[in-house]
Parts: structure tokens; sequence; C-alpha cells
């Protein structure tokens, strides 16, 4: 379910990392939770992200919700196919639901990322609360 | 994202384990832990459109009043003529201030010339209970009956051939906003054709502990025709496409009936009732607002809060907005000045900081083929 290969945040969001190029997207929990997503609005390519901060929304029937960036860096791409099918966040979430690649500049920020062990945990301990 | 509550402090239905048990997604609905869906909303929206859907709606309250003059009360306090109904009639209403905005809007059932059978809403049943009993200067009882119902909505155009598989009340020959007191397996049950989706269908009321085993019983009668549970999430997107008001949203105490487009439930010939004079008052002076319904045509959903410009200038808001699944457009409910109120009008929706095109359009979004 949760790629070993991804990092994870507290957010919801994962990170597959090609070199210093970052893809971003939201981990099947999220989407679990959101419901049916019907809209995703994303920043323009070329804009620079921080890590921690909103760079788009992802809106299901029900609700609004921020997504933010899991590091730093500038954004190389934005996956496009998002606009006529944002589905593909329900039905593929950590594959062709990707948000954004981001060309990242401190690795050291993915050391503060969840593995895909950790995240599983920690998604478990929130139910449970 | 919002991790789970602490469902504890919450209340919960006679049906909160069935939920649970279908792995419904949980969220505290005005106090209450309520399954928001279970599948999806839009699959669930559909169901109800195409086939028929099953909802606990358990939540909501309910208020007898029996006695001499219960008449009198439920005439005095709510603006629609309740002189009109018969033993076994529904009628849609509200309870109002003497401002004349809403306390609740509520559903009115004539059980008998003595007692009549209110339904009002979840988040505002405690409330409304001591609101009528503040007005209780006749020679009538008032009952806080929420405890002794489970209620189920069973909606869609198969909603008729699932529940007569149940019951020997004859369905079809209940008229829509009537009801028969019969029974469903076996139990006793109010049957009412009345609903909250445009669809036809029914809403039962039952006893609480009879709730679980009606429930699964309607779940496989309704098999053969598709039949899903659903959730609030599609309850909500259902009475959107429908234009039926939402306390907290359409309607609250800052709003009129004439504002909410609710002027047919306003009978000012019918006597005095609480509210008369303000809204007879409001309809001399002219309003300088009211509901409209709002297509998007940009690219964005207008949710609740969300502010409506005519270029620079500020001209009300969104009520309620979200995708129509089965109409295919984003829509939305909006309290806007009156002058911009008209069919064709093109308004911006605010959206996070950003402006989208929405046009004026006429309400309902959907209504159903008879």
């Amino acid at each position: 379910m949760y790629p070993s290969e991804f990092k994870y945040t507290k957010e919801h969001e994962w990170v597959s990392l090609d070199g210093d190029t970052a893809t971003v997207g939201i981990t099947d929990h999220a989407q679990d939770q959101l419901g049916d997503v019907v809209f995703v609005e994303l920043p323009q390519t070329g804009v620079r992200t921080q890590s921690a901060q909103s760079f788009g929304t992802v809106e299901s029937v029900k609700a609004v919700s921020d997504v933010y960036a899991p590091l730093t860096g500038q954004i190389t791409a934005i996956n496009e196919t998002l606009v006529d099918a944002p589905e593909q966040l329900n039905t593929s979430p950590h594959e062709k639901g990707w948000l954004i690649k981001i060309k990242i500049e401190d690795k050291a920020e993915l050391d503060d990322l969840m593995s895909a062990e950790q995240y599983q945990a920690y998604i478990g301990a929130e139910k449970e609360s | 994202m919002a991790s789970a509550t602490a469902a504890a402090s919450l209340q919960k239905t006679p049906l909160n384990a069935v939920h649970r048990a279908l792995g419904a997604r949980m969220v505290d609905f005005g106090g209450w832990d309520m399954p928001v869906e279970y599948g999806g909303v839009i699959d669930e929206h559909l169901a109800v459109r195409k086939a028929v859907g099953l909802f606990d709606v358990s939540h909501m309250g309910e208020i007898e009043v029996r006695g001499r003059q219960a008449f009198d009360l439920v005439d005095h306090l709510t603006p629609n003529a309740v002189s009109r109904l018969q033993d076994g009639q529904a009628q849609y209403s509200a309870l109002l201030y003497p401002n004349g905005t809403f306390v609740d809007d509520i559903l009115v059932h004539r059980m008998g010339p003595e007692h009549y059978f209110l339904c009002v809403n979840a988040s505002n049943q405690r409330k409304d209970f001591e609101w009528i009993e503040s007005q209780n200067s006749f020679d009538a009882e008032v009952e806080f009956a929420s405890d002794k119902y489970a209620q189920l909505a069973v909606q869609g155009p198969r909603a008729i051939e699932t529940l007569s598989k149940l019951t020997a009340t004859d369905l079809g020959a209940i008229g829509y906003y009537w009801f028969e007191r019969g029974e469903v397996l076996g139990t006793p049950a109010i049957i009412a054709r009345t609903g909250y989706t445009s669809e036809d269908g029914f809403e039962i009321y039952i006893a609480p502990e009879e709730g679980a085993r009606l429930w699964t019983a309607i779940m496989e009668a309704g098999e053969e025709f598709g039949i899903k549970p659903c959730g609030l999430g599609a309850r909500n997107t259902l009475r959107l496409e429908a234009a039926m008001s939402l306390y907290g949203h359409e309607i609250d105490d800052t709003i009129t009936p004439y504002e909410a487009r609710l002027g047919w439930i306003v009978k000012p010939n019918k006597g005095d009732f609480v509210g008369r004079d303000a809204l007879a008052q409001q309809k001399e002076e002219g309003l300088t607002r009211r509901l409209a319904g709002l297509e998007m045509t940009g690219r964005g959903i207008g949710r609740d809060g969300y502010r409506v410009f005519d270029g620079s200038d500020d001209i009300g808001w969104v009520t309620s907005g979200s995708p129509g699944p089965y109409v295919g457009k984003n829509i939305a409910l909006a309290i806007l000045s009156i002058d911009k109120g008209a069919p064709g009008t093109e308004v911006e929706v605010e959206i996070r900081g950003r402006r989208v095109e929405a046009r004026v359009t006429p309400m309902p979004f959907y209504s159903r083929k008879k």
C-alpha cells in the first residue's frame, strides 16, 4: 500500500526522490479521508515552494484541503492531467495522482520525513485517538 | 486534514455500530457521530437519483404536541396553515421568532385533531423544544420525543418497490406529504412519503431498538435494485441540487422565509402567528436581499461563506456550494442583493483570494420528472 521507497509527511503527503527531483502527492489515507476529489488547484511551474507552506488545494465533494510542500525548492512540473481527471487522486494516489515535482535545494530536509513504516504507525495512532 | 474527533462525547444514533461495521467515515455533525459516506458521495448520490438509497436520519428530533389546544399552539408557532392539514398529512413549515427569522425549519404531521408530531433538525431540537414550551400558553402538552424514535429515509425511484416488500401498507396509496401508521417487519411505524432529496421516497419512524433490524432488512430488500447506504455527504448534495434549505446555511436566526425564497410557507391570512407582523412589514418595505441559485461558469467551487461580487461591489455570500453530482455542474446557493438575483446575471465568487465567474440560475438545479 505505502511504497517503502517513498517518504511521508504528517500532513499526509508522499515524496518520491529521483536525483534532486522530488515528486509529491497525497497518500492513500489522505484520499480516503477526503472522499471523491472533484477539483485540484496547483501552482505554476517555476514557483518556489517552501517546506510546510501550502502550495495548492485539493477539493472533495465535501471539503477543501490545503496541500503543503514537504520540501523547499522550485516547482518544475505539475500534473496537468488532474485538471480534467481529478478522480485520479482517488484511484491512483501514489502514481497517476501525483501533484507536483520539486527541484529540491536541501536534501537534509528529507531526514525530517517519515518512512513508510513510520507513516503507517502514525496513521494507525491517529485513527485510535 | 482533521483526525478522528473524540467520538466518546458525541451523541450516537441506534445505528452507530451498523455504520462503523460498514466502514463508514464518521464525522461530528452538530454533536452527533454520523456517517458522512460509506463508499463515496458521488456514487451514493447517483444511487438515489437512479435507484434507491438508505439513510440513517435518527439524529433528527421529534417533538409531539397533544391536547385540546394542540392545534392552537402549533398554528400559533408556525407560519403555514395548520388548519389545512387532515389526519395523516404532513406540511413543511418553520418555527419563527417574533422578528420573522428562523428558530428552525420543521415538518408538521397531523396524527389526529389533538395530536401533532413535529420533525425538527438534530442540532436545534433542544432549542426548539424550549422555544415551544416558552410559547405554550395553551391547553396543550409538549413532549420531547426524540429518544422514542429511530428514523430511516428510503429515497429514490425504487424506494417504493424496496419498502413494499417489508410492509402490508399500500405505499402507492400514500400521497406526497401524507403518511400512514402501519407496520414494517411487524414493528409499528410511521411511514411518511417525504424526503430531502427531490426523489420519491419514504421517511420511516420506528422504535430505536428496531433501527438496526430494519436497516438490514431494507438493505436486503433493495439489493436487487442496487440500493446503497448513504451518508450525510450525499444527503447534502441531493438537497442542494433540489435547492432545499439547510438550517445554519440558507436559513438561521438572521434570515426570514421571504429572504430564503420560502414565502410559500407563510400564510399571513390564516390569523396571528409568531413573526407575522415582522413579515408583513418586510413584505411592505420590500426585500433587500434574497436567496438565489448560482452555477459556477469558471473553474472552482463556491463554498459556504465565500463572498459574491459584481465588479467591486460585494453583493452577498454563498450559503452552500458543492459539485452537483447528477446535474454535472458546480452549484451554489447564495444570499444576494435583491437587484442581483435575476437569472442570467453574471457575478463572481471569491474563492480563496481568486475571483471565479458564476451565473445566477433558476432554482432548483434539479427536479424529478413526474
